[in-house]
């Protein structure tokens, strides 16, 4: 494989860890605008694991995303108080906030950002994506999947059902969060450098913006939309400056067209269906 | 010292009320978190510029990149809007960022990412009250900005388009039963909305005296802070909202640290989301759509 492929590779597993810290609040109805602020504190914290207390790496990162996870889980009792549109804005605000901190925090270099002196090669980053997405599969076959299903589709009728409403909130935006700063902590280590300015409402947004693109019924959606944000503006690549042009107006009749995004639960059973029996494929 | 914190402090914030009326005419009426409007702002500024380097006059240069805005979010509306109205709430929010992502490549594509700078068109006129330094162009935006507000106020007080809008604000079916045609009403918010928010980015333009393809993305996310903070869908309270942001970035930037600005910024709207989330002037939302 070449240095380019290689490359590509990696982004495209830090694009789908990140694609599932976003979808699996999303899947429970809450949309987290502020991902990149959770990759920024797992980003640090394994960074200074590693750095100043030569943690190793196979503790570094886990703690990074414990660390992200446990920040969630503070601020997830007063931000989940707010819902709708307003849970979006919040996380938002506090994506901001925390990434306005780091990049304060002198400790961690401030805004000259943050050496990393521990490596981590391409296998581990490719790793980590295949692990959190089989962690999904698995997940997605458990009744807690469900439940958030059920959440996200009627609230009070979850609740009615018995189902903790808030409890599961809380679990969903937590392990997102802990997606998240898994993510971060390998793009630390991978890079060998980590800087707030990366952790900007850009990446927050754009991450949203894909997992919506591969659409958000199935755990299949985020990967196919991360794949197709990661390789289509390669391919457009020819077009230099226009590629993006090109690529916004792909977006913009995409979600025209077909605004369940590109992975539906339909669409799957009709691939079930046909690989199980023909003959039993009637309407 | 501080006096004159203060008045550019409200100056910054006229620009922002601005971008929140936009936005919370968005919110209010459609419940739509319209991510497109960062980018009308760029259209306002950077399309007023692009017009004067073709050798157009100012006042023609600003009424064509308008026109251009108005333009633009009636595409937003057809395409964004009206498309996903029956699909999952955070829909159109995906394709109005597709819109904010076009334009900002456009400009990058054509103009490129410096940023340019922007002929003084205002004179460089100062008036001095007591120590206190206030230049025209900051006048001239402040006046703008609480003429346009004063107005919006009262056409949605008194006009029948205004009690159209507010009917649909309140309840949308209640409202197309009573004969409001939604169909022609949306796309005049949408073109009301955008020419707010291109009008901010002309007002930025003279102000600062630059523009860039991405000036829309700080001053439009603070907008959204702004019209959260004053609550969504009021227009006095995006005004609140705006002059507040305005003033706490202003007085963080010179007694904490240009730095900290989006600490305190987005710390405020933080605290006060979660002790008030409806916002400072806002009714509790009964029913929203992303």
């Amino acid at each position: 494989m070449s240095g380019y492929q290689t490359g590509l590779l990696v982004i495209l597993s830090f694009n789908v860890i990140a694609a599932y810290a976003v979808y699996l609040p999303l899947s429970a109805g809450q949309l987290n605008l502020g991902i990149a602020g959770f990759m920024a504190m797992g980003a640090y914290t394994a960074a200074y694991l590693s750095n100043e207390l030569a943690w190793p790496l196979t503790a570094a990162i886990p703690a990074g995303a414990a660390a992200s996870c446990l920040l969630a889980l503070v601020v997830a009792v007063p931000i989940l108080r707010t819902h709708g549109i307003y849970l979006a804005l919040a996380t938002f605000a506090l994506g901001q906030v925390i990434t306005a901190v780091f990049l304060n925090l002198e400790v961690v270099g401030a805004a000259a950002g943050y050496q990393v002196t521990t490596f981590t090669g391409p296998a581990t980053v490719i790793a980590g994506a295949a692990g959190v997405l089989a962690f999904m599969l698995l997940l997605s076959r458990t009744r807690f999947a469900l439940y958030l299903t059920a959440i996200k589709s009627d609230p009070t009728v979850a609740d009615l059902m018995g189902i903790n409403v808030r409890g599961m909130q809380i679990a969903a935006f937590a392990i997102g969060a802990a997606i998240a700063g898994l993510g971060g902590g390998l793009y630390g280590h991978h890079f060998s450098f980590v800087e707030a300015q990366h952790f900007s409402v850009a990446l927050s947004v754009y991450t949203v913006l894909y997992v919506l693109l591969g659409g958000t019924q199935t755990v299949f959606g985020p990967l196919v939309g991360a794949a197709f944000f990661t390789l289509l503006p390669e391919l457009l690549r020819a077009s230099q400056g226009w590629r993006y042009v090109f690529f916004a107006l792909f977006i913009i009749g995409f979600m025209a067209t077909r605004p369940q995004g590109l992975i539906t639960a339909d669409l799957l059973r009709v691939f079930r269906r046909s690989r199980r029996a023909p003959e039993a494929a009637q309407p | 010292m501080i006096a004159q914190q203060l008045v550019n402090g409200t100056m910054l914030g006229a620009i922002y009320v601005l971008v929140a009326v936009a936005f919370t005419l968005a919110i209010g009426v459609l419940n739509f978190l319209n991510f497109s409007i960062p980018g009308l702002f760029m259209v306002g500024g950077m399309g007023t510029w692009i017009l004067m380097r073709l050798g157009w006059h100012w006042s023609v240069a600003i009424g064509g990149a308008l026109l251009a805005a108005a333009l633009i979010a009636l595409c937003v509306e057809r395409l964004a809007y009206r498309r996903s109205q029956k699909s999952d709430p955070e829909v159109p929010l995906v394709s109005s960022l597709g819109f904010l992502v076009l334009l900002e490549n456009l400009v990058l594509a054509t103009v490129g990412s410096d940023q340019q700078p922007f002929p003084a068109l205002v004179p460089d006129f100062n008036l001095r009250i007591g120590g206190l330094v206030i230049g025209a162009a900051q006048i001239i935006s402040l006046v703008i900005a609480v003429c346009l507000v004063v107005w919006l106020s009262i056409m949605l007080r008194k006009t029948s388009l205004g009690r159209q809008i507010r009917g649909v604000a309140e309840n949308r079916d209640t409202a197309i039963l009573l004969g409001v045609d939604v169909g022609r009403l949306v796309p005049q918010l949408f073109v009301f909305s955008a020419l707010f928010t291109a009008l901010g980015g002309v007002l930025f333009a003279l102000n600062y005296l630059q523009v860039s393809a991405f000036m829309g993305e700080g001053i439009g996310f603070k907008g959204i802070a702004a019209m959260i903070i004053g609550g969504m869908g009021s227009v006095w309270g995006a005004v609140l909202g705006g002059l507040l942001i305005g003033l706490t970035e202003v007085l963080s930037i010179s007694y904490i640290g240009a730095d900290f600005v989006n600490i305190t910024v987005y710390g405020l709207l933080l605290v006060l989301l979660i002790l008030r989330p409806q916002g400072l002037l806002g009714r509790a939302a009964a029913r929203e759509k992303l």
